[in-house]
């Protein structure tokens, strides 16, 4: 999938990763895409808790090796 | 939509307890949501510009598993179930078990104290002192960080009242 900007959000613990990812949507603008990668299994709740409460949309979200790869869409 | 608000009440003064209101600030900032702190009693420790001294205690304290953040995996696996009565007389035990614990923190990716304060400040979550309490303790305002209003109850309801989620903690 295409993105515009990368987030590590590897080794992060919880609020971490949404507050990172927070901060990296400040800088897309509407429609760009953001790719995070995380290693917190309770991330995977939180993106979709996230992105509901929002209004970005959470393109995908896999898991592979151990990492949790999430596509999210800037509103 | 009109903006949700989060209330929390925070008056705890110790390593553990300075997550809850840190963590619930910072990420419903995130969410959109408009937050206030109001600290008071011994959470008045976490405004402090140096949180150096928050500490943890395992004495008396069941519910905190105590093991130990180095050494081989079976090693960290042991649960040390250390008697209150020798955690008690051991001169420094608290530090010890602080220095521990800001050890796993470390270890696990759990942010730092300072750093979420630090992440509450940069999304705007609004700090308010309780006056009483820095009088009763005998603080100063230049003991606490800036930018902290300073009031009391009747503060503390005229955000609360309006507000859609209240936690005290």
């Amino acid at each position: 999938m295409n993105f515009d900007k990368e987030l590590d959000a590897r080794g992060l613990n919880c609020p971490l990763p949404i507050l990172r990812c927070k901060k990296a949507l400040a800088d897309l603008s509407a429609g760009q895409v953001l790719k995070i990668v995380a290693t917190d299994p309770g991330s995977v709740k939180d993106f979709q808790a996230f992105a509901k409460q929002t209004g970005n949309e959470l393109l995908s979200s896999a898991e592979a090796g151990g990492e949790f790869q999430f596509f999210m869409k800037k509103k | 939509m009109e903006q949700k608000r989060l209330a929390i009440i925070a008056t705890k003064g110790t390593l553990d307890w300075a997550y809850p209101p840190f963590i619930l600030a910072s990420t419903a900032a995130a969410l959109g949501y408009e937050v206030q702190v109001f600290f008071t009693f011994y959470g008045l420790q976490l405004l402090r510009k140096d949180l150096d001294g928050l500490k943890v205690s395992p004495l008396g304290n069941p519910g905190m598993p105590m093991k130990m953040p180095f050494g081989p995996t079976w090693f960290r696996g042991i649960t040390w179930n250390i008697p209150n009565a020798v955690q008690a007389i051991v001169p420094g035990f608290e530090s010890l078990a602080t220095a521990l614990m800001k050890q796993t923190i470390r270890n696990t990716g759990v942010a730092s104290i300072p750093e979420l304060r630090d992440l509450c400040r940069e999304a705007e979550v609004q700090f308010v002192g309780c006056q009483m309490t820095v009088d009763l303790f005998g603080f100063e305002h230049s003991d606490f960080i800036d930018g902290i209003e300073y009031g009391g109850a009747a503060t503390f309801f005229e955000f609360a009242g309006e507000s859609d989620i209240c936690l005290y903690m």
